[in-house]
């Protein structure tokens, strides 16, 4: 498949997505809009964890920080436009500081610091009622309005995140392909090799969790517009794992692989929540027990994720 | 002739146990230096004291008058050191190509600049020509991981000079590589030294190998420098006989 | 003072029920090479089982033997065959995410399967208080203090006294050179899965009183016990028991003095430390970088 085929069927899934939200009912707009808030935070998490081969699970914690900060600012008047990089600069600064652990540290060690890191967030977003509401959390927080545009309608905000998504997707694809993902890639294969290479595995690493942090934090200004109401709940450590099994069931360091994941973990069960049909009711209760499972199963036998099966066949085609 | 690099003295010792025990040697600008040993006899601990991955427990080592006792692979390779490691170590997702332009972008302009440069950093002539030179043509868009390893051994030494390092310390070269490729390897060596003009020192068990290549040889047997001259006359050396014989 | 005295004594308690569960996760990760992300819930299906023994009519102590014999099957071999095994070659990245699957099907299938309420758990020891020195000290705080003090002097007298415990001590510190000396490294690392189920069972005997069987009470435990094991040193037994004990102590001391709602924070801002300032944790030995 060459590099035009790639972008036609690109543009053509984009299309068919932007046709399908136009017709589609209230209700699966609000669940479309909140896929592409999650997409936001776990291609964050795909260049943290995937290229850069760093643990990360804090991911919904600045996710929060970045829907608390949007919350609190856009009732206080501030415009979208300001909160927007307010958010992702304050996420990208506390991405930056938790990336020392993981000059230390690495692997499981990492995994359960940022873990620890994800559960302080949570505490101070439900005791510190001042700044947060606590458990109460923060409601009317206004959708954005841009030059004289409202985008509170349902589509409205639809079109407004999906462009936004697209936009931040184009600029983590145009850094990827800069020298810095290969500089990534190369911290992730084998960081003793890289760094007598010239590789400042210091700056790189840091650089991996600011960034991906960053992308979170934006995906978490999008959040706090999109539900108008934040309490510390989705904020919670479980859904750092989520996110994190998101991007390793969609296929780590593949960049389509959290459009995969991300399915799998917010649209799917959003979907059997809501159907009608008899024999998929029975998956509503079940369906993180199965999902667990799958996790466990996709491991030993496709650890590479759903993405990798393609290199599977081609690698079976070479062996023959 | 003044040294290049100068190791002056150096120990290391785990506890009791003298890894390296007062090696001093000097390498001249453009030089090729062999180092043998039976195995154990603290070769790669020598390698790595001088290269930053451990600390030596005393003694010196000076680069071009400085001294770089104990900074770290970083800081070293920003002065023009550069090594290859006695296992394979190479970027197994990349490709052939990538593995080569990661090797040297990040000598070239500023961090903040390279976020903004071509996505080859302006290397890819470059990667192209080293490509051409280690015959690697045909597979240089595969991931490296999924090469042999007698191809990946050749990926991992053409990484290491794709910033021409001034000195280059190379860790048992030819272990796991084929005869055929052995000579491949030592053609390429002579061609590196020649163009690219910086000094080399060889761990090396292949005996033919280092005779070809180093002009000068230091044998070192249990941490110290048992002998140390041109090849054939370290070769006949009694001690390093028995060294190698175990009497 | 009287109030101090106590703190410490409550939370000496709850740190050892920590202290067993990190014992078991330091004893996965030097024998076999194992993180075990689902260790919580490790502790909670004990708690489940035990509660079924009783209510098909079995006193406390005959349902925790049975639900040891069915743990070491299920939690041990089992756990080991079905996940371990095949997934170990990977290195430890697949594992990690398996068992964070595992941990997230096996509290999903208790909250489905069967409830998502929390159920009371009957006592080891009986209720009261005993006054010692105008301290009141409840009877479960002793009974859970002597009986996990002896579970790990036996433990620690097993690795260091039999030829058994010495092989598997052989094995966590060097698996090749255990190999050499012609230890048998399976039936080692097998042993150390089945002593880490029966761990997890003691300690959800324990724990469940105060935390109340439910589906997730196991992410708290299986947080605490990892970060006891990082802040004693994770190469080291005795690192497990003083991580444990220490957060058990400062939890109360926090909850009570400064703020009940920070309680939980107290493991991981001493983790955090302890992974800035001391990676190698409180008893730990540094280790060289390795090239």
């Amino acid at each position: 498949m060459n590099a035009q085929m790639k972008t036609g069927i690109l543009v053509a899934s984009l299309v068919v997505v932007a046709v399908v939200a136009s017709f589609a009912k209230r209700s699966d707009v609000y669940l479309l809009t909140l896929y592409c808030v999650y997409l936001m935070a776990t291609f964050g998490l795909n260049l943290t964890v995937g290229y850069a081969g760093q643990m990360s699970l804090g991911q919904a914690a600045f996710f929060g920080i970045g829907a608390y900060v949007a919350a609190i600012a856009l009732k206080a008047g501030v415009p979208f436009l300001l909160v927007l990089p307010i958010s992702a600069i304050a996420c990208f600064v506390v991405g930056l500081a938790l990336g020392f652990p993981a000059l230390r540290v690495q692997h499981h060690y990492l995994a359960f610091a940022t873990l620890g890191f994800n559960v302080l967030v949570y505490l101070v977003m439900r005791n510190e009622e001042k700044l947060t509401g606590g458990t109460f959390g923060i409601s009317g927080i206004p959708r954005p309005s841009l030059f004289g545009v409202s985008f509170d309608g349902p589509l409205a905000f639809f079109f407004f995140t999906f462009v936004s998504l697209i936009i931040l997707a184009f600029f983590l694809w145009w850094l990827l392909r800069s020298p810095w993902g290969r500089a990534f890639a190369a911290l992730r294969d084998n960081p003793i090799r890289a760094e007598s290479l010239g590789v400042n595995i210091t700056a790189y690493t840091l650089l991996a969790f600011a960034i991906g942090a960053a992308c979170a934090g934006i995906g978490g200004v999008y959040y706090a517009s999109l539900v108008e109401f934040i309490e510390p709940g989705p904020f919670h450590f479980s859904t750092s794992l989520t996110m994190l099994l998101a991007v390793i069931v969609g296929g780590s360091g593949r960049f389509f692989g959290p459009v995969i994941g991300t399915i799998i973990i917010i649209l799917l069960p959003e979907l059997l929540r809501s159907t009608n049909v008899s024999w998929l009711k029975f998956m509503q209760t079940w369906y993180l027990a199965v999902f667990g499972v799958a996790v466990v199963a996709l491991m030993i036998w496709l650890p590479g994720g759903i993405l990798s099966i393609g290199d599977r066949f081609k690698s079976k085609e070479v062996a023959k | 002739m003044t040294p290049f690099l100068e190791v002056k003295d150096v120990r290391k010792a785990y506890g009791a146990i003298k890894a390296v025990d007062g090696v001093s040697f000097d390498v001249g600008p453009g030089e090729i230096v062999g180092v043998i040993g039976p195995n154990g006899s603290g070769k790669t601990t020598l390698f790595n004291s001088i290269l930053g991955q451990i600390a030596p427990t005393s003694g010196h080592v000076e680069f071009c008058g400085e001294d770089i006792t104990g900074m770290s692979p970083l800081e070293l390779s920003r002065r023009g050191v550069g090594r290859t490691f006695q296992t394979l170590q190479v970027f197994v997702k990349l490709s052939v190509r990538d593995n080569l332009i990661a090797a040297a972008q990040e000598f070239k302009g500023t961090l903040g600049g390279r976020l903004f440069a071509k996505p080859d950093a302006g290397l890819g002539d470059h990667a192209d020509q080293m490509i051409e030179l280690f015959r690697l043509k045909h597979v240089a868009h595969l991931p490296a991981g999924s090469l042999s390893y007698g191809q990946q051994k050749l990926i991992d030494i053409a990484m290491a000079f794709m910033a021409a390092p001034r000195l280059v310390l190379l860790d048992e070269p030819c272990a796991g590589v084929n005869p055929s490729l052995v000579d491949q390897l030592h053609d390429r060596l002579v061609e590196l030294n020649k163009t690219q003009g910086g000094s080399f020192v060889v761990i090396e068990h292949n005996m033919d190998f280092i005779m070809k290549l180093c002009p000068h040889v230091i044998c070192m047997v249990e941490g110290k420098v048992l002998a140390e001259g041109p090849p054939a006359q370290v070769q006949g050396n009694r001690a390093v006989l028995e060294a190698y014989l175990g009497n | 003072m009287g109030d101090l005295i106590h703190l410490i004594l409550s939370g000496t308690a709850t740190g050892a029920i920590y202290a067993l569960a990190a014992l078991g996760f330091t004893l996965l990760w030097q024998a076999a090479g194992v993180i075990n992300f689902a260790q919580g819930e490790f502790v909670m299906l004990p708690a489940f089982a035990m509660l079924f023994f009783i209510a098909v009519g079995a006193p406390l102590w005959l349902s925790f033997l049975l639900t040891c014999a069915v743990a070491m099957v299920v939690l041990g071999y089992g756990f080991k065959r079905v996940i371990v095994d095949p997934l170990i070659k990977h290195g430890v990245i697949p594992l990690v995410i398996a068992t964070l699957g595992l941990s997230i099907a096996v509290k999903s299938i208790v909250r489905a399967g069967y409830s998502a309420e929390a159920h009371p758990f009957p006592s080891a020891f009986p209720a009261g208080q005993l006054s010692l020195g105008g301290i009141a000290v409840s009877y479960a705080d002793i009974g859970t203090l002597v009986l996990a003090g002896l579970i790990v002097i036996g433990l620690q007298m097993f690795l260091n006294k039999t030829v058994t415990g010495r092989a598997m001590q052989a094995v966590a510190q060097n698996t090749d050179a255990a190999r050499v000396l012609g230890i048998d490294v399976k039936r080692m690392v097998l042993y150390v899965f089945l002593i880490n189920a029966v761990l997890s069972v003691v300690a959800a005997l324990l724990v469940t009183p105060t935390y109340l069987a439910k589906f997730d009470m196991g992410d708290s435990i299986g947080q605490k016990a990892f970060f006891a094991a990082i802040i004693g040193g994770f190469n080291q037994t005795r690192g497990a028991l003083l991580g444990g004990v220490l957060i058990g102590i400062l939890e109360n001391v926090v909850g009570f003095y400064v703020s009940p709602a920070y309680k939980e924070g107290v493991a991981l801002v001493l983790f955090l430390a302890v992974i800035l300032f001391r990676p190698e944790g409180l008893l730990g030995k540094a280790e060289e970088r390795k090239v």
